[in-house]
Parts: C-alpha cells; sequence; structure tokens
C-alpha cells in the first residue's frame, strides 16, 4: 500500500499497461510534459516518443488516427484533455469508433481507450468544466467509464485498455489530487460492476464520480441523525450495474440519483427509468435526482458554487424520500 | 511522366487485368442502377459510372494486407481490391451472405479478408482512419502502405486539412487519393472554394502530390505506382488528385440538373473504359475477341451475383443485436 493520488495512480497504471503491452501508444496535446495536470508525466521518458506521440490541437483527427491504429491491431489510449473539445472528436468516435463493429458484420475492432475529464469547480468557467457523459451513454458501441477513486481509476484503466471496444473513461479534474491508500498492485476492475461504497437500510443513494464522495459525507451527517444510507457507485455508466440498485432498492425502497452533469437527459434519468422498470414495486417513495441545474456553469466564484450540487443537497433528496407518505 | 513512358510499364496481362477490374465494376453499378430503380437495393446508392480507372489502376497495385479506405461512393474500390461480386451485392441488398451481414449496406462496404477496412458515410472522416493504420505500420514495422479515397468536397472539410498536417509532420506511409469529379455533391468545386487544384492545396506541406487524368487509367496507373514505391519503403505521405467524373448523378434518383448536357457528352467521349479500350487495341495489348470477354464475363460474374444475392435470406431478427459490442477474443 502507499498513499497516492487519483492522477498518480492514472499515471501508474499507465506506465504498467504499457509496460505488459507493446500495443498500448499514447497520443493527445501535450502528452509527452504530461498534459496540463501530469496524467501522462515521465511515459515519453519511459517509452519513447513514438510510443508517447504528441499530437497538434486537432480532436477530431487524433480521435479518427486512433481508431485506424486500433482497428489495425494496437491499442491506443487517446488523451482529449477536456470533455468540452471531446465535441470536435464525436464525429470519430460516434459515427466511426462506436459502429465499425456493428456496420462491419463483426470485422473490424476498435480496442481503444479515450481518456478525458470534466467536472467544475476549479473557476475555469463554461468551456472546460463541464460533465458531457450522457452524450456518450447514448452511442451504441461506446462504453463509459467514471472512476471516482484512484484505487477504481487504476483498476478500471486497466480493463479498459483490455477491453475490445472503445471505452471512454472519464476522469474528474476535482478529483486529481486527491490521496489515499492505494494497494501497490490493483486488480483490474470489469466494466459493469458497481461499488457498493457504504452499507445502509434506509436510503440508497447512486451517485458518480465526484459526487461519490458528497454522497459518503452526506451519509455521514444523515447516520448523526439516525438514517443509515447505502452509497452505490456505478463506476460504469455503461455497462450499468442495473442489478446492484434494484437489489438495494429492494432492501431500502428509496433511491437518490446523484451526478455533476445537469439534470435534463441526463444519465440519472436513464437510471431512474431503468430503476422504475425493475423495481417499481419496491419503492415507498418517487425517486428523488440531484445534479446540476440547466444552465452553463458560472465563472464567478459564489455562482460557480451555487452550480455545484453536493453534500446538502443529498441530504435534503435523501429527506425528501424519507418524508414521503404513500398516499399522504 | 506522360502517359506514353507509362505504358512502357504496363504490359499486356496489367492493361487487360485493369480492363477486366473497370468491366466488373461497371457492369456491376450498372445492374445495380437497375436494382435501386426496382426496389431490390434499398438506400442510398452513390455510383462511380465514370471513374472506373482511378480504382483499378490503385487498388490494382496494392495487397490484401495494405490497408484501404473509401467513402460512401466505394463499390469500385472494394471490388478492385478483390471484394467477391456475389457478398458484394448481397450486401447491397441487405443479405444475410452480404461482405456485412447486411449490416453496412452500399456505403459501408468493409472486407478486410482483402484489404478495405472502412468505407465511410461521413465525407472525409475516413482520412484520419488511414493515417491510423498508416502509424500502426510505423509502430510495427513493415512495408504495408494505407491508402484512403475520397472526392474533392472532402478537402474543404477539416479532418483533411488536420489529416495533411499530421501525415506530413509524422512522414506516414499513406497514399491519399483525390478522385476530383468536380462536384460536392449537387455543387460544383468552384462555388466552395477559390483553390481549383487540390494539389494547390496542399502544397505549403511540402508533400509529394500529383495531378493526374483520371480517366486515363495508364497515367494513374504510373503515378500511384512511383507513389507506392516510396510509400513501400516507409516514406509517405503522398497525394495523387485524379481529374475525373461521375457520369451519374450524386446518388442514384439524383435528376443531376445542376449540370450541363454538353459536359456530359464531352465526359462520356472520355470514359475511361472506352479509352483503354481503344488504346489497348491500337497497342496490341489485347485484341477485339479480349474486350468483348472482359464485358461479357463482367456482366454473366453480375448476373450470377445478383442470383446469388436473392438467395441469401435477409438476416434473422436476432441478428439485430449481434455485433452491437465485440466480445473478448
Amino acid at each position: 500500500m502507499s498513499q497516492l493520488t487519483y492522477l498518480k495512480a492514472i499515471n501508474r497504471t499507465l506506465a504498467e499497461v504499457m509496460r505488459a503491452d507493446p500495443r498500448v501508444f499514447v497520443l493527445g496535446e501535450d502528452v509527452r510534459e504530461g498534459g496540463p495536470f501530469g496524467a501522462t508525466q515521465g511515459l515519453a521518458e519511459a517509452f519513447g516518443e513514438e510510443r508517447v506521440r504528441d499530437t497538434p490541437i486537432s480532436e477530431g483527427t487524433i480521435c479518427g488516427i486512433a481508431i485506424g491504429a486500433a482497428q489495425a491491431g494496437l491499442r491506443p489510449i487517446v488523451e482529449i484533455m477536456f470533455i468540452d473539445f471531446i465535441t470536435l472528436a464525436l464525429d470519430q468516435l460516434v459515427n466511426q469508433a462506436a459502429k465499425a463493429h456493428y456496420m462491419s458484420g463483426g470485422q473490424l475492432r476498435v480496442p481503444l481507450v479515450l481518456r478525458t475529464q470534466g467536472g467544475a469547480g476549479q473557476r475555469a468557467a463554461a468551456q472546460h468544466s463541464q460533465s458531457f457523459e450522457a452524450w456518450l451513454t447514448h452511442v451504441p458501441g461506446l462504453k463509459v467509464v467514471m472512476p471516482s477513486s484512484a484505487s477504481d481509476a487504476a483498476g478500471l484503466l486497466q480493463s479498459a485498455v483490455a477491453d475490445p471496444n472503445p471505452v471512454v473513461y472519464v476522469e474528474n479534474k476535482a478529483l486529481y489530487f486527491q490521496r489515499e491508500e492505494v494497494p501497490d498492485a490493483v486488480a483490474p476492475i470489469p466494466l459493469g460492476r458497481a461499488a457498493i461504497r457504504r452499507p445502509g437500510r434506509d436510503v440508497t443513494i447512486v451517485a458518480t464520480s465526484r459526487l461519490v464522495a458528497e454522497a459518503l459525507a452526506a451519509a455521514e451527517q444523515l447516520a448523526g441523525e439516525g438514517i443509515e444510507v447505502e452509497v452505490i457507485d456505478p463506476r460504469s455508466l455503461v455497462p450499468f450495474d442495473l442489478e446492484a440498485v434494484a437489489s438495494s432498492v429492494a432492501r431500502t425502497h428509496r433511491l437518490v440519483v446523484a451526478h455533476e452533469a445537469v439534470g435534463q437527459g441526463g444519465f440519472g434519468a436513464e437510471i431512474v427509468a431503468q430503476v422504475q422498470a425493475a423495481a417499481f414495486d419496491e419503492l415507498d417513495a418517487p425517486i428523488e435526482r440531484v445534479t446540476a441545474p440547466f444552465t452553463p456553469i458560472p465563472f464567478s466564484p459564489p455562482l460557480e458554487d451555487a452550480y455545484l450540487p453536493g453534500k446538502d443537497q443529498l441530504v435534503a433528496a435523501a429527506w425528501a424520500t424519507l418524508g414521503y407518505q404513500i398516499g399522504g | 511522366m506522360t502517359t506514353d513512358a507509362a505504358s512502357s510499364i504496363i504490359d499486356a496481362p496489367v492493361a487487360f487485368s485493369l480492363l477486366r477490374t473497370m468491366w466488373r465494376i461497371r457492369a456491376f453499378e450498372e445492374r445495380v442502377s437497375e436494382l435501386v430503380a426496382t426496389g431490390e437495393v434499398p438506400g442510398l446508392v452513390h455510383l462511380s459510372i465514370g471513374q472506373e480507372g482511378v480504382a483499378a489502376a490503385v487498388c490494382g497495385q496494392l495487397r490484401h494486407d495494405d490497408a484501404v479506405y473509401t467513402g460512401h461512393r466505394g463499390h469500385g474500390h472494394a471490388l478492385a481490391m478483390g471484394a467477391p461480386l456475389d457478398r458484394a451485392m448481397a450486401e447491397l441488398m441487405g443479405r444475410a451472405d452480404g461482405l456485412c451481414h447486411g449490416k453496412g449496406g452500399s456505403m459501408h462496404l468493409v472486407d478486410v479478408a482483402h484489404g478495405l477496412l472502412g468505407a465511410t458515410g461521413v465525407v472525409g472522416g475516413n482520412i484520419p482512419l488511414a493515417l491510423g493504420a498508416a502509424l500502426a505500420v510505423r509502430l510495427r514495422g513493415g512495408d504495408q502502405v494505407a491508402v484512403v479515397f475520397f472526392g474533392d468536397g472532402a478537402v474543404q472539410a477539416g479532418h483533411f486539412n488536420e489529416s495533411i498536417n499530421l501525415a506530413t509532420l509524422w512522414e506516414l506511409p499513406a497514399i491519399l487519393v483525390c478522385e476530383n469529379n468536380g462536384f460536392a455533391e449537387f455543387t460544383p468545386r468552384s462555388a466552395h472554394t477559390k483553390v481549383e487544384r487540390v494539389s494547390d492545396v496542399v502544397a505549403p506541406y511540402d508533400l509529394a502530390s500529383e495531378t493526374v487524368d483520371g480517366n486515363d487509367v495508364f497515367a494513374v496507373y504510373a503515378a500511384f505506382g512511383r507513389f507506392l514505391a516510396r510509400a513501400r519503403q516507409g516514406r509517405g505521405p503522398m497525394l495523387l488528385e485524379c481529374l475525373t467524373y461521375r457520369l451519374r448523378g450524386h446518388y442514384e434518383g439524383d435528376p443531376a440538373r445542376y449540370r450541363q448536357a454538353l459536359e456530359v457528352a464531352e465526359w462520356q467521349a472520355r470514359d475511361p473504359i472506352l479509352r483503354l479500350e481503344r488504346r489497348g487495341l491500337e497497342q496490341g495489348l489485347f485484341g477485339q475477341a479480349e474486350v468483348a470477354a472482359a464485358e461479357r464475363e463482367a456482366r454473366e460474374a453480375v448476373e450470377a451475383a445478383v442470383q446469388f444475392a436473392r438467395q441469401s435470406p435477409f438476416p434473422a431478427r436476432d441478428q439485430l443485436f449481434v455485433h452491437t459490442y465485440a466480445e473478448q477474443e
């Protein structure tokens, strides 16, 4: 065990997968220097500039090159520096990567990892702070992973690289410098398997990425008020572990769904729809959602703080499910 | 290089092979046009009738371990790479025995066994994919090359300029083949850009580029052959601009009112098959009987392909869900 940041766990895992498989290479803007946060720091020195390729600011084309290389049998890890810029790569990701296996009748494979990061809270304003994962979950053929801790970041990245499909691996910049105990050898975490972060009997909170820690903080506060919250982290949105959530709801009968993205059209809406279909009879209250409001992300610090969903909204949402009276 | 010089490297077997390939494409697409009209080939279909010389001359020199990417007008490239006529026809008819089991259709022919890695319906989106294939050759080592076909309409897309920049920066063994047929969908090139020649667009990048008469199969063969020899040594990229003309509309059903009758008549006189036949006969590369046989055999093979496709079932309903995700091998 050692104390590692989320970012260092990613960096260490990138080195491990590159060491283990010569087909793996990294490309993206400023990756030789490590990028703005340092996720790829030291890789160029360790593996050379052929396998750690700096690219111009051409998101669409670098994504397409990664897809072509994956179709040719390599294992590219392409970095899109901010998820806000994935808009420029969506043609390649959606029209090429996601469909190649299907449209070719199984002839082509795209074992690609696209690493990117989202999330607000850094006073970076509306074009460097967004959470776009729901768009990606809407595309058949893509997998979408959102690690919420350093250990998960390491375990999920290994599985993403080993997966024969295009996997979008969405980091959160607010988590990058959080430190935790991480085993020296992290086992791969299969995609599609949720983690119960805290067991509880009264209400279930399903939270992704940065909001997992917020949910745990809410659970801690609610425990002091006599409410036991179960916190579930799906870890990957596609595939989504409905079974884990539905069986938790069968125990608690109350559900709060939380993510940092805006609520409208967000992945939380999909979770709500899937859970009500799978476990309608188990629910004792309407499902609550905690999300960002339907606005762009403001720059001014007090406004951005007001924008970000967190512990207080989660506590209120949990109470809302508990206060609901059937027929009341 | 003039076409006279080119003719010195094209011997009788090569010339006849080019003619056979061009006839296979022509016969296939003429039959497809009929099947679109009767509804047996559904969907959006873009024919390359009049442009067969480029497909034959380029693909005829490639190997099955090379990587070819094409676009929405890609039947000719698929057939010239060696995709079987019957499975190609079955794909266009949406049948289970199609190249992609009926999942792709006319715009998305893939035949990995013959080096055809993809056909994209989003103009210009295939160029980065080919660069990825070329990068894979670089990282793995080998003498394979990546070739991408696109039209002059793709040159105005952002991917094109990003790709030229990166391909030259990384010196990738890729050959970009632009079939400049003068029209981006319904609109003449002159209405979309001030730059008439695609080779002028890429001039600042200092990559090897050449503009040839795309309806002169000998000229395309010679120019592409020179580029290919360099790419096999890991050098690149290169751009080959082939001036050509599609004798059909943008898609089947396009009334093509944007064209002048005189222009069409002029290009019909420059039909690449007619020109190859005339020249081959003049130079004694093949005889009249062989010319007739090339056309006849092509039409017979296409008819057999239609029969094969008609007998192939439509995919079973459960195939809807197959191949959404790849399984671990």
